[in-house]
């Protein structure tokens, strides 16, 4: 039976809630969608928490799912008139979940470093198509499109404003992390995190874990394609950079820095990163990445546990 | 020379030895018994640095050795003959040897001498000298673990189970070779289940039961009071 | 017809050129993840250092074969450095670990060449111009040059495992780490010397390189996908089986950029190593083990 998130988590979550809702009524644009951004970044890094943080499986290959969610996005809204918001998603989704299901049936077989190199190689491919298929994909220039109205099909249709699309992805990106935390707390996160913990005598018990992987594949990767559907929507283009292996490794690095097994943890540490790259961007440029990169490398060694990994059993209960 | 006193080692969250103390003097041949899982592969373990006591001290020549990785104590002159010998499979018998050898104020001559005792002490190991370790029976990867750790001039060497599974012949190899050993000023502390090769070798003997050292007898006594044997052994 | 079979066979050479500088490439990623467990990611970035301390170097002295000496030398002391540093402090800790520090690492390194040297590519000029006639074709010298010395410098490290007495501490470390600390074998210290020796290997595969394509920050990110396959292909930790993998893939990469444009050739190597994966995960050239 687990126990009763405390009231000391609701309120946390509260507190965390209502500041982002009154975010966009203080902050200035800029800051604004430097907010929407951080909660984007966050969803599709919570996505990759269940991976790394519960099942013990490390992707890179996330950013393919996140690209694929883009592009799906993408691809309702330039050929679906007028652009729907509903089926921009939908198609995000599916776009993701056929990526996610390909590269599940192929890497759970895996442990390890080889997977961890296998999901890196899908990414790739995916980049190398998208970036290559100019007919289809738009190639190295990406698509641009028009973003849809926030609509409920039969009620009202109204365009965005950007309040109102923050916190419509707030919405999302909430919804999904209570969704998730249902999850990761349910008897198949428990097994998740028992084959983390032990795999060889989870499957010694009996529990089908190529299965249980697959689904924890399949999870992440819708997320991560939600995300990537939210980022197409928000800033009204797809691109191919978004693919690359690089950004998976950014994930990565999010995950961690914010403390794996957490769920919230890498939204925090998407929030800490994408603070330092600001920060450092007004000192260094386009150079940000070597503070930062270094700043990583240092919690790899001297912080593993990430900024909110001392939170991971509170935070869990 | 090598004094363990009231040593605590755990593995993860398992308390394995509960406070082992042990000595062993220059040239001297000691005996460790007991039964299988008391603990006494993780005093030697411990004692070479594999793991580390979570409280009591390891002393060497007077120093403090606890905590240092094992190539400082295969300096320091303690030299280690694991339980599955582990001889470096890939590596021929020649190079198994070189790793003893090529230390830093070794000459050649002195290399060349110390290899000829080996192959002296075991013909087999230089008949198969250009084979791979991975090749030879099981008897002759202990011969070559033997070697090996003799190569390294230890003061002391540190035995588990070296007659495991070995026919009666080899047996008495060891037993031999334990001797030359003995003879030759290094001291040696062995590990084994076979009693009464352990009674004839050594000039005293532990006896470990959960952890704990039970029993400590010169290995004459223990040789005309059977019972004490029985009692923790069970043989 | 006849237009074809030139084609096949200048990419033939190709394919084993380009083999033999990945092949180098791989040689160090495969010897430093079987003697420590560790996946270097910034060995892309090691390589691409390596081309720039080359350009520096012979925009200096003038001279190809002295930037390639220098270069192997400063990479591999970069090399000692990162490892004493950054991935001593891990050793024993979750394989993961190793795998983001060196990550972060190569982000490090990707933007300090940025930033030192801009985004224009540099060139490298080739030490000697010159074609000569395969059989009815020119093809330049310079790249069988690279080729053998590739094979030369692999060749020389082998006889250094072979017979050096490193080198048979380094196969002591590889094959049990903890019974060659105990044979008194100074283990930290010999993961340095690999990781240098790996390092400096990258370093030299970039100045060799370097004439054939263009030096900027960003060479190491293709190569070092790359190198990973290799390393997973041939059998990880096995130093005969990567350099098998990198002329095998190359060559395919080759062929098939016949067809496709050299940006979709890569999907061969990625398609051969998912096959690897599932039919022989230990290694394509390496015996399934019974």
């Amino acid at each position: 039976m687990t126990p009763r998130p405390s009231v000391a988590y609701w309120t946390g979550f509260a507190v965390v809630l209502a500041l982002l809702i009154a975010a966009p009524l203080v902050l200035p644009e800029f800051w604004r969608r430097f907010v929407t951004e951080i909660l984007i970044w966050g969803l599709l890094a919570m996505s990759s928490d269940i991976l790394i943080g519960y099942t013990g499986m490390v992707s890179f290959g996330h950013s393919a799912f996140f690209g694929l969610g883009m592009y799906g996005a993408a691809a309702a809204l330039l050929t679906v008139r007028p652009p729907n918001l509903g089926l921009a998603i939908v198609y995000g989704l599916v776009g993701a979940a056929v990526i996610a299901a390909f590269v599940a049936y192929f890497s759970t077989r895996l442990r390890d470093i080889y997977f961890s190199i296998t999901t890196l190689v899908f990414a790739q491919i995916f980049y190398v198509i998208i970036f290559t298929w100019t007919a289809v994909t738009g190639g190295e220039n990406g698509l641009t499109f028009r973003r849809p109205e926030l609509a409920v099909p039969g009620l009202f249709s109204i365009p965005f404003t950007s309040n109102t699309l923050h916190w419509f992805v707030l919405a999302v990106v909430a919804c999904s992390y209570l969704l998730l935390r249902r999850i990761t707390r349910s008897p198949f996160g428990m097994v998740l995190q028992a084959i983390r913990e032990n795999e060889p005598r989870t499957r010694a018990i009996g529990y089908q874990v190529e299965r249980y992987k697959m689904v924890a594949v399949m999870l992440s990767g819708l997320f991560a394609g939600l995300a990537g559907a939210l980022y197409a929507i928000q800033n009204k283009f797809a691109a191919p950079d978004f693919v690359f292996f690089l950004i998976s490794g950014e994930v990565v690095v999010f995950n961690v820095m914010g403390g794996i097994g957490t769920l919230v943890g890498p939204v925090a540490g998407a929030a800490f990163f994408l603070l330092l790259r600001e920060g450092f961007s007004r000192f260094f440029t386009e150079y940000y990445l070597i503070p930062v990169g270094l700043i990583f490398t240092a919690m790899v060694i001297f912080m593993p546990q990430g900024l909110l990994g001392f939170l991971k059993r509170r935070l869990n209960q | 020379m090598l004094a363990l006193d009231d040593v605590h080692t755990y593995y993860g969250k398992s308390h394995v030895l509960h406070g082992v103390s042990i000595e062993v003097g220059p040239s001297e041949v000691v005996g460790l018994l007991g039964r299988n899982g008391v603990g006494k592969s993780t005093t030697l373990k411990t004692i070479m640095g594999l793991v580390r006591p979570s409280q009591g001290r390891v002393r060497f020549d007077g120093r403090d050795v606890a905590g240092l990785a094992p190539h400082h104590l295969a300096h320091l002159g303690i030299a280690y003959v694991p339980e599955d010998r582990r001889i470096f499979r890939l590596l021929t018998v020649m190079e198994n040897l070189r790793t003893g050898l090529d230390r830093r104020g070794v000459t050649e001559e002195r290399k060349r001498a110390l290899l000829d005792k080996a192959y002296a002490h075991f013909p087999v190991l230089a008949e198969r000298r250009g084979q791979a370790g991975g090749t030879l029976s099981g008897g002759e990867q202990q011969m070559l673990a033997i070697a090996r750790a003799m190569m390294l001039e230890p003061k002391i060497i540190l035995l588990d189970e070296p007659t495991e599974g070995l026919m009666p012949r080899m047996v008495s190899q060891i037993r031999a070779i334990i001797d030359v050993l003995h003879q030759d000023g290094v001291a040696i502390l062995l590990v084994e289940q076979n009693v009464p090769l352990t009674l004839e070798a050594s000039q005293r003997v532990y006896i470990m039961e959960k952890g704990v050292v039970r029993h400590h007898a010169p290995a004459a006594d223990l040789r005309r009071n059977a019972a004490v044997i029985h009692q923790y052994l069970g043989v | 017809m006849e237009l074809l079979w030139d084609q096949i066979l200048i990419q033939t050479v190709n394919g084993i050129v380009t083999g033999m500088i990945l092949a180098l490439i791989a040689s160090g990623l495969t010897l430093i993840f079987g003697i420590m467990d560790v996946v270097n990611f910034a060995h892309g970035e090691l390589f691409m250092l390596g081309a720039y301390v080359g350009v520096i170097t012979l925009a200096n002295t003038h001279s190809f074969w002295l930037a390639l000496v220098v270069s192997s030398v400063t990479i591999g002391l970069l090399g000692a450095a990162i490892q004493v540093t950054t991935l001593r402090p891990l050793l024993g800790r979750d394989p993961l670990t190793t795998i983001l520090a060196t990550f972060g690492l190569s982000l490090v390194l990707q933007n300090y060449a940025l930033w030192q040297f801009g985004p224009v590519a540099r060139k490298i000029q080739e030490p000697f111009t010159g074609h000569f006639k395969l059989f009815y074709l020119e093809y330049p010298w310079y790249r069988i040059v690279i080729a053998l010395l590739s094979a030369a410098i692999i060749g020389g490290l082998w006889l250094f495992m072979k017979y050096g007495k490193y080198g048979v501490w380094i196969r002591a470390t590889t094959q049990d780490r903890i019974m060659a600390s105990a044979m008194g074998i100074p283990v930290p210290r010999i993961h340095t010397l690999v990781f240098a020796i790996g390092a400096g290997m990258a370093a030299a595969s970039g100045v060799l390189f370097g004439p054939l394509v263009g030096v900027n920050h960003a060479m190491g990110l293709d190569w070092v996908i790359k190198a990973f396959i290799v390393v997973v292909v041939g059998g990880m930790g096995n130093l005969g089986g990567s350099i098998l993998a990198s002329i095998f893939i190359s060559l395919l990469e080759a062929y098939a950029s016949l067809w496709v444009s050299p940006a979709q050739a890569v999907i061969v190597s990625f398609v051969v190593l998912i096959l690897t994966l599932l039919f022989r995960p230990t290694g394509l050239f390496v015996p399934t083990p019974k």
